[in-house]
């Protein structure tokens, strides 16, 4: 009888629970705590001050190139795409920090999902930790695209496809629908590191990498501000601001400004290693004394 | 019977469930006791290229005399900021300040990392034939109070490792007794008291190439007003047929 009772409670009670503390102590492998608000650090710099035409940093294709000087900066002054916001990939590139909240299954407690939240120009991100199946390449695209995560050692590891075609530089850099984005969330103390390697097959030669740091903040961010279009000069079927090939009258300013070789700011691939450093040692000339704006926050430096 | 198998379940149960920390705390005692070679997490050996995607106008060329931006320079670093003269730098032999441990992984190059004994990592870089030697136990250079300060200071290094079943971890480096030196070509400068830390991680990119990414931390109580974050990269290459060792210049 002694034995019978042994055997049932051990059958329903302790090995079930034993088994979920097999399976919880499985879950909770090599995980930092996300949640929280990060600050943009910003010490590093990828835009320029999106100087019009600033493709420093990139491996463009010709497709990719031609494609971006013909952007005017006057398409966003349009009704149509004054809230269109900014793609993923603006999320290290652009000048603000991260939100991140988590979403719980209510039954099994582990994580289903981690939000990063948007800012005025840019739509939160979801990164689905549940294991759900990626969605068709048929599936609707969107500017945050559909991202899945996981945890990969010391860091969450994601992967962004079914972007919507967009901008990867606010400077009118095109990236396709085609693109996806992977991403690396590292967390060294209060520091947050995030990479992203962005893949096109039509636009970029290689990945675009860009890594950019975040600090632990105390007070919590929030950047939520409702976009609502309003006339910015521009009349709705008025034609769309654009550059004929040939015609961008913006190519040289940003290599005047700072003496940059042309190469680098079409956004070359040779320009990204050291060799081009070595490459461009006998005709480089260093741009005049900086004047003005020339600290930590200062935006243009030279005057042309 | 059944007593045995419901203790055989109970034994089994226990044998999974008990032991995930105690493993992990193995483990840690099992590295502690091996050298840091042989229980590194992870694989920094072999060469590297700087893959300049970010502050391309600040590293890739010497940016205008005078210009500091996005460094959180303090007061008394400015005089010393528009003071500089590469030239003279050169005469009085400090040409190899802006290749000191407070800018040296983002100066455009390649590292060669290799195991120099079985607890120092050593990074050798191309771009002025620079050297570090990261040391996980004790070295005799930090220990010695008469130790003076050089390019490349001292640097004591851990493994900060990942629990779990796909493992890996990072390297932590913090350097100190550093030369003065400059965080930018053109002369934007960091103390003696300096202190750079560093922390290595890999990533594997999508064409199955990796990625070190090195995020690091410059404090300087003098000529910073707050910490200078950066976190350059490198591209792994399977061999060291583009490197190519060069003298440090404070004109180029």
């Amino acid at each position: 009888m002694f034995c019978h009772l042994v055997t049932r409670l051990v059958a329903r009670c302790v090995a079930p629970a034993l088994l979920l503390i097999v399976l919880a102590a499985s879950e909770a492998w090599a995980q930092f705590d996300f949640v929280g608000s990060w600050a943009p650090i910003g010490s590093e710099d990828v835009q320029n001050d999106s100087v019009p035409v600033d493709y420093l940093g990139l491996a463009l294709t010709e497709e990719g190139r031609a494609r971006a000087l013909s952007y005017n900066g006057s398409q966003k002054s349009t009704f149509e795409h004054q809230c269109q916001g900014w793609g993923a990939a603006y999320m290290v590139l652009g000048p603000f920090g991260l939100r991140v909240s988590t979403q719980m299954d209510p039954v099994t407690k582990n994580v289903l999902s981690y939000t990063i939240g948007a800012w005025e120009d840019w739509n939160e991100m979801i990164i689905w930790m549940d294991d759900r199946p990626r969605p068709t390449g048929h599936a609707l695209h969107t500017q945050a695209g559909f991202t899945l995560g996981h945890w990969e050692g010391n860091a969450l590891v994601a992967r962004t496809t079914h972007v919507k075609a967009g901008f990867i530089r606010k400077t009118g850099v095109p990236l396709t629908d085609n693109a996806s984005i992977d991403w690396r969330f590292y967390r060294h103390g209060d520091v947050l590191t995030v990479l992203m390697v962005a893949t096109d097959p039509v636009y970029l030669v290689e990945p675009e990498i860009i890594s950019k740091s975040f600090r632990l903040s105390r007070t919590p961010l929030d950047y939520r501000q409702e976009c609502v279009p309003s006339f910015e000069g521009r009349e709705p079927g008025e034609k769309v601001p654009h550059y004929l090939p040939g015609q961008n009258p913006f190519v040289e300013e940003f290599g005047k400004l700072y003496h940059l070789p042309l190469d680098a700011v079409l956004g070359n691939r040779e320009t990204l290693y050291p060799e081009y450093r070595k490459k461009i040692r006998d005709t480089y000339v260093p741009p005049p004394p900086c004047t003005q704006s020339c600290g930590q926050a200062g935006n243009f430096v030279l005057q042309p | 019977m059944r007593l045995r198998l419901a203790a055989a379940a109970v034994a089994l149960l226990l044998a999974l469930a008990v032991p995930v920390g105690i493993r992990a705390q193995q483990r840690g005692a099992a590295a502690a006791a091996r050298s840091a070679r042989d229980s590194a997490p992870i694989d920094l050996t072999g060469y590297w290229v700087a893959y300049i995607t970010e502050n391309w106008r600040y590293r890739m060329v010497t940016p205008a005399k005078g210009e500091y931006r996005r460094i959180p320079s303090s007061s008394a670093a400015v005089p010393i900021i528009n003071a500089w003269d590469p030239a003279a730098d050169e005469r009085a032999g400090n040409q190899c300040k802006s290749y000191g441990a407070g800018m040296i992984m983002s100066v455009p190059g390649r590292l060669h990392i290799t195991w120099q004994d079985a607890d120092t990592l050593r990074i050798d870089i191309d771009a002025g034939t620079q050297s570090r030697l990261l040391h996980f136990s004790a070295s005799p250079a930090a220990t010695s109070a008469s130790a003076s300060p050089s390019w490349q200071g001292d640097s004591k290094a851990t493994w900060e490792r990942a629990t779990g079943q796909n493992a890996g971890g990072s390297l932590h480096v913090v350097t100190s007794n550093l030369r003065a030196g400059y965080l930018r070509k053109n002369g934007v400068p960091y103390s003696e008291r300096t202190t750079v830390t560093e922390d290595f991680d890999l990533a594997t990119l999508p064409d199955g190439g990796r990625l070190l990414l090195v995020n690091t931390v410059v404090e300087d109580p003098v000529y910073l007003n707050g910490p200078y974050v950066v976190s350059p990269h490198f591209k792994n290459e399977s061999d060291g047929s583009k490197w190519e060792a060069t003298p440090c210049s404070a004109i180029w």
